[in-house]
């Protein structure tokens, strides 16, 4: 520690007076030394933690004639329906809604939840093809009453499970919206878009 | 008498060289820093492990939040030449004091009808909940399909490079708010964008 001058104590002596002087220029900087340190953390940390993260997402190309929409035929072994339903609940099923693989149920978001599933499925999935290349196909369905964390969640567990396609669908058949609760018929939902991961 | 000084004194050291080096980095850091722009609609980011940095430059922002829209553009030639395309289209005219005043401001969220006025405030009269509403941007009067036509039009004009949009939504807001804001980007051949998320903890 540096010392802490406070002058001479008594100055009885006069031979210790040239010793007083001496130790009077020096100053204590720990303190100082302290909320500079203090600073520069909070000057660092607050640099490269304020720039937002953000999430890329891309979309397949809309075209507003339908008979360009070419529709993709995928082994229905091979997709995972992912429905969003509102007050954060979430349904899965496998396959076909009709002939399910795994019926639908109901699914927690976050690491016990949805992630478990999905990298069973995920394993699943590449034993069946017995193809790399033919993984998981992952179709996400947010429902009206969904709210935008729902989205994020979802195409979040995408990113840390690395599930190789999925895709945001916003048409819902009248089973899937009897599935997750919400009533009445409306056909506004334009043609499915499709989102292929890179 | 002189011991008891002596071991005193080995417990002090020099700390003139260590507290110029804070300071220093110190002065470094405070300069470098930006300071945070104060914005007209906030909004609660949902998390993402994601960790993808938003680019500086070429990027528009859309916020939305509790149903309305709110747009912020990078650069301050791009704006004024924004709002220069804007006004054209609309019938509004504005100043060249407008126009770099414009270029200063923050997201903003009002027809351009009352654009005018909102340039003409402060910025802590314009931050005021309730000054400012939304973009319009239902079919019928769809400004914020304009703005960002233009907003690209006037990046590729200035920096020469496509303009990047991203979206910040807030974490309540539900679904159809944001798959609107998409629409209006897919009608315009935008299919890939950025959505403004905070950071979450690795063990998620």
């Amino acid at each position: 520690m540096a010392e802490l001058n406070t002058g001479d104590s008594g100055g009885k002596k006069g031979s210790k007076k040239v010793r007083s002087k001496k130790q009077n220029s020096t100053v204590d900087l720990t303190a100082m030394v302290d909320l500079a340190f203090l600073l520069i953390t909070f000057f660092m940390l607050t640099t490269s933690l304020s720039k937002p993260q953000s999430m890329d997402l891309g979309l397949p190309d809309k075209d507003d004639d339908p008979t360009k929409n070419k529709d993709v035929k995928v082994d229905e072994n091979r997709t995972m329906t992912v429905l969003l339903g509102d007050d954060n609940k979430m349904m899965y099923y496998m396959g076909l809604l009709a002939t399910p693989k795994v019926a639908p149920k109901n699914i927690a978001y976050g690491k016990e939840g949805i992630r478990k599933e999905l990298l069973k499925q995920k394993q699943g999935v590449i034993q069946y093809t017995g193809n790399k290349d033919k993984g998981l196909i992952v179709i996400i369905k947010p429902s009206k009453k969904s709210n935008y964390r729902n989205l994020i969640d979802i195409l979040d567990e995408m990113a840390i499970v690395d599930v190789p396609t999925y895709a945001i669908v916003n048409d819902y058949s009248p089973e899937e919206r009897k599935l997750i609760g919400e009533g009445g018929a409306d056909s506004t939902t334009p043609a499915a878009t499709e989102t292929a991961a890179p | 008498m002189a011991n008891v000084k002596m071991s005193k004194k080995a417990t002090s050291i020099d700390m003139t060289a260590m507290c110029d080096v804070a300071f220093l980095l110190l002065t470094f850091f405070i300069l470098t820093a930006t300071a945070k722009q104060p914005e007209p609609l906030p909004v609660d980011t949902p998390a993402s492990t994601v960790q993808t940095k938003l680019p500086e430059t070429d990027l528009a922002t859309i916020t939305v939040g509790k149903g309305n829209v709110f747009f912020d553009l990078k650069g301050k030639e791009v704006r004024k030449r924004t709002l220069e395309l804007m006004g054209q289209k609309y019938g509004v005219t504005f100043t060249e004091e407008e126009a770099s005043r414009f270029a200063l401001m923050e997201g903003f969220g009002v027809p351009i009808q009352n654009l005018k006025s909102v340039i003409a405030m402060t910025s802590s009269e314009r931050n005021r909940a309730g000054v400012q509403s939304s973009i319009p941007k239902d079919s019928l009067d769809n400004q914020l399909a304009d703005w960002i036509q233009n907003a690209r039009l006037s990046n590729i004009e200035v920096n020469d490079k496509e303009l990047q949009i991203a979206i910040k939504g807030d974490a309540k807001e539900e679904y159809p708010a944001i798959k609107k804001v998409m629409d209006i980007l897919q009608d315009q051949k935008i299919n890939s964008f950025n959505l403004v998320t905070g950071l979450r903890g690795k063990d998620f």
